[in-house]
């Protein structure tokens, strides 16, 4: 047997025990439920729903272990740990793991789709009798059918037909559709946004004086920074002129000025990134291990 | 045919959306056209969950290396949907307890919650809680002053990073608020540096994408730029 | 040569891996909890919810992923809280379709620790729909066309907090929580910045703050960059509404933060290591 296989073999029973130490002794990963009943007067019939309640309640009248859950939380920690084993290599739990999620994350955006916008917007505007009477009961009854709904309807269709063998130019229509409502929306924000407000928003008094008329020196250098850093930096983007001379000057000022804006984004990206994991870290030891108690 | 009625079509609807901010009366024809857009964007994730369908069973059909990692995606694709679509564990509504399809697709305890909650959850976040490991890595190996520019950039996140803690403004914090120096206080080096220094460079990165997402959109509005529209 | 610097210039990432794991994990355990400054910005969100008249209709997006929950759950939370202790009237929508999962649990969030907060009254979820930024477009002035039904089917004629709200102009304030786009970017260009009557704050990512700072403060009120400022936001909130700190895990962004705080350092000494390590092994055939 090869020495690395018997470390693994090793680290998986101790990790194994502990588990097993963790299980016993805390619970780990336990899931407790409380019901609530749900009853129709008129015809009598009830549905039993059931919500998470904190593990301090787990004693509380009513409360029940819920295995399902439980399940869920041993199987999300599962994938989390499956994910991290890629930072000791490329291997077989990984690929499993990175397989379920592209598969599950395609299906959960189509259903999403599915019921908020192809049953909630169609269907529910196309056939309203329909819909009242299986999945939205409490639309009103005297709703007509809005028919213009036909037409994103068709184009819809035509935009699938890209996935047939043959005549798959008739998707460029609603495609065409698609890519000018992106450009006609984008045209204008950003013009509006991220163009003249960004100028006007440059546009600063030099010199700037308190209410009472003193000399605000700190406010003067705040805003002649903003003004003629922007400036320098937008020389540094201007390449109609060559950057020699008195331009190459402020292009090199820009340059520094656009490492100082790198360097906070980096700081920031650090953040958040370190962030993300933290958020993971606390559920593997609070959620599923139960370190420090639960909630 | 193929190329100039979708080539008209992208002119007229991109042309009524930007003349719409300028003259109000057509602004009920925005909302139509951006309503059915809404609608029409739905149809992209049918086309992407198609789009991986066919890719994935080509990959099986051809016996390609990993295929096996495909018979996985499919079935978790499939799984996922069926349980979405079918509202499998969705309790009613509680006003409608004789609908049985009125229930909220995700609602706490069906399957297609479970599946959320319990399997694109925990692959999601840790997929991107990985980065934190490489950001870790890249840099001890690639985070290296060589020149001013560097310097500048390093120095820069160095203050940051210690600004984004919660002892990093107390190592100043002996300089009175008030002070003349107070410029020099942790906390204030952070807002000059975020407030004033990357606020005017992202501004100008901001005013030149602007321009270009506008010369992008008028090319595509008039015709000069037909990629989109693919080969043939 | 075969000094202590070129050994390190070696030195396999799964040494800097391991130690990530656990410059992040031991703070967790320790549930130790530091003091955070409050800086302008969080006090210009904070103050922008709070000055409201009790009762306030208030627009929150959740634009935002599983991916980003680590960062961006603690300040979502906060915004919730924040909204339900001032009897705000809460308007949750996404779009983004994960945005979803991201509602239910703000909502189970209200009817764990606000019991009296009713359905339809008091808030409501009006939940996803697909189209972009078009939907923003879209709802800035007619938000029924789009948004007829809520999360559950209900038509918002038969919901109460939704009578008489033709558009989002009518609302005086949108808090977003987004981690990407479309998200608060397209908040600020398509509702904020061309209606006057419509006011913003939000919360993002770190990733996605650096590119926002030039909206604030003529577009945008001001916004949350990350954990640190969430828990800024916290400790503002505990010292106007002190019984919200009792609740477990009300504190989640100043628990992330303690293991924010040793990472953070942890990075600032990798990087002054490798600059090191580069100065001493440059042009000696180390890796540099």
């Amino acid at each position: 047997m090869k020495q690395s296989t018997m470390v693994w073999i090793i680290l998986t029973v101790i990790a194994g025990a502990y588990l097993t130490t963790r299980v016993v002794q805390y619970h780990a990963g336990a899931v407790y439920v409380a019901p609530k009943v749900m009853t129709d007067e008129e015809s009598g019939r009830s549905v039993t729903t059931w919500s998470q309640v904190p593990d301090l309640e787990k004693d509380s009248p009513g409360v029940e272990f819920s295995f399902v859950r439980t399940l869920g939380i041993w199987v999300s920690a599962f994938f989390t740990l499956a994910v991290f084993s890629f930072l000791v290599g490329d291997n077989v739990i990984y690929k499993i793991a990175e397989s379920i999620f592209v598969g599950a994350s395609a299906a959960y955006a189509m259903v999403v789709g599915f019921w908020a916008a192809f049953m909630g917007i169609f269907v529910g505007r196309l056939a309203p009798q329909f819909s009242r009477n299986t999945f939205m009961p409490s639309l009103e009854p005297d709703v007509s059918p809005n028919w213009l709904m036909l037409l994103p309807l068709a184009m819809g269709i035509m935009f699938l037909w890209r996935l047939m063998p043959a005549g798959g130019w008739i998707s460029r229509w609603p495609l065409a559709f698609f890519i000018a409502v992106f450009a006609g929306l984008r045209l204008v924000s950003h013009f509006e946004a991220d163009f003249v407000v960004q100028i006007r928003s440059t546009l600063l008094p030099l010199i700037v004086f308190a209410a009472d008329g003193s000399f605000n020196l700190k406010a003067s250098l705040w805003n002649s920074t903003m003004v003629f850093g922007t400036l320098a930096c937008l020389t540094y983007f201007f390449f109609s002129v060559e950057h020699t001379g008195v331009a190459g000057h402020i292009s090199r000022v820009g340059i520094y000025l656009l490492m100082i804006t790198f360097g906070v984004g980096f700081a920031l990206t650090v953040m958040s990134r370190y962030s993300l994991l933290i958020g993971r870290m606390n559920f593997l030891l609070k959620e599923w291990l139960h370190f420090g108690g639960t909630v | 045919m193929k190329r100039l009625v979708p080539i008209v079509i992208a002119s007229i609807v991109g042309f009524v959306l930007i003349l719409a901010k300028f003259i109000p009366p057509i602004q009920s024809w925005e909302e139509n056209v951006v309503l059915w857009f809404d609608i029409l964007a739905v149809f992209a994730f049918v086309l992407g969950g198609g789009n991986l369908i066919l890719n994935h069973l080509k990959k099986i059909s051809d016996r390609q290396a990993g295929w096996g990692f495909s018979v996985i995606t499919l079935v978790a694709f499939l799984g996922t949907l069926t349980v979405g679509l079918l509202k499998i564990g969705v309790p009613p509504n509680e006003k409608y307890l004789d609908y049985v399809w009125s229930g909220d697709y995700q609602a706490e305890g069906s399957a297609f919650w479970w599946v959320f909650s319990y399997v694109y959850v925990p692959l999601a976040s840790t997929m991107f809680a990985t980065l934190a490991f490489y950001i870790s890595s890249a840099a001890f190996r690639a985070f290296r002053a060589n020149n001013i520019e560097a310097s500048l950039l390093l120095m820069t996140a160095l203050l940051v990073l210690v600004a984004q803690t919660s002892s990093g403004p107390m190592l100043t914090d002996f300089i009175p608020d008030d002070s003349s120096y107070a410029i020099f206080k942790v906390e204030n080096i952070k807002g000059m540096l975020v407030n004033l220094f990357n606020t005017l460079g992202t501004r100008a990165i901001m005013i030149g994408i602007a321009l270009g997402v506008v010369s992008t959109s008028l090319k595509v509005l008039l015709g000069v730029d037909q990629s989109y529209l693919g080969g043939d | 040569m075969n000094t202590i610097w070129h050994k390190l210039a070696d030195l396999d990432r799964r040494w800097l891996f391991a130690l990530t794991f656990l410059a992040i994990g031991i703070p967790l355990l320790t549930g130790v909890v530091l003091p955070q400054k409050v800086s302008p910005m969080v006090v210009n969100v904070f103050d922008a919810i709070d000055t409201l008249p009790e009762g306030s209709s208030i627009l929150m997006p959740l634009d935002f992923d599983p991916s980003a929950e680590g960062e961006l759950q603690p300040m979502a939370n906060a915004f919730v809280r924040h909204c339900a202790e001032k009897k705000h009237k809460i308007y949750f929508m996404t779009i983004w379709p994960q945005g979803v999962g991201m509602i239910q649990r703000q909502i189970a969030l209200l009817k764990k620790e606000y019991p009296d907060y009713q359905y339809g009254k008091d808030y409501v979820n009006l939940g996803y729909r697909p189209g972009y930024e078009g939907v923003i477009k879209l709802i800035t002035s007619d938000l029924p066309k789009l948004y007829d039904s809520d999360q559950q089917g209900t038509p918002v004629s038969q919901i109460p907090m939704m009578q008489g709200i033709d558009n989002i102009q009518q609302l005086p304030l949108i808090v977003n929580v987004s981690s990407g786009d479309p998200g608060l970017k397209q908040w600020v260009q398509y509702a904020a910045t061309p209606y006057d009557s419509i006011e913003i704050v939000g919360g993002t990512t770190g990733v996605q703050a650096s590119t926002l700072y030039p909206y604030i403060p003529n577009q945008m009120i001001g916004m949350l960059a990350g954990i640190k400022p969430a828990a800024e936001y916290e400790k503002v909130m505990f010292e106007k509404y002190p019984e919200i700190e009792e609740r477990p895990e009300s504190n989640l962004a100043h628990i992330f933060m303690t293991s924010q705080e040793v990472a953070h350092f942890m990075l600032i000494a990798i990087i002054i290591l490798g600059n090191l390590v580069m100065w001493k092994t440059s042009g000696q055939g180390g890796r540099s």
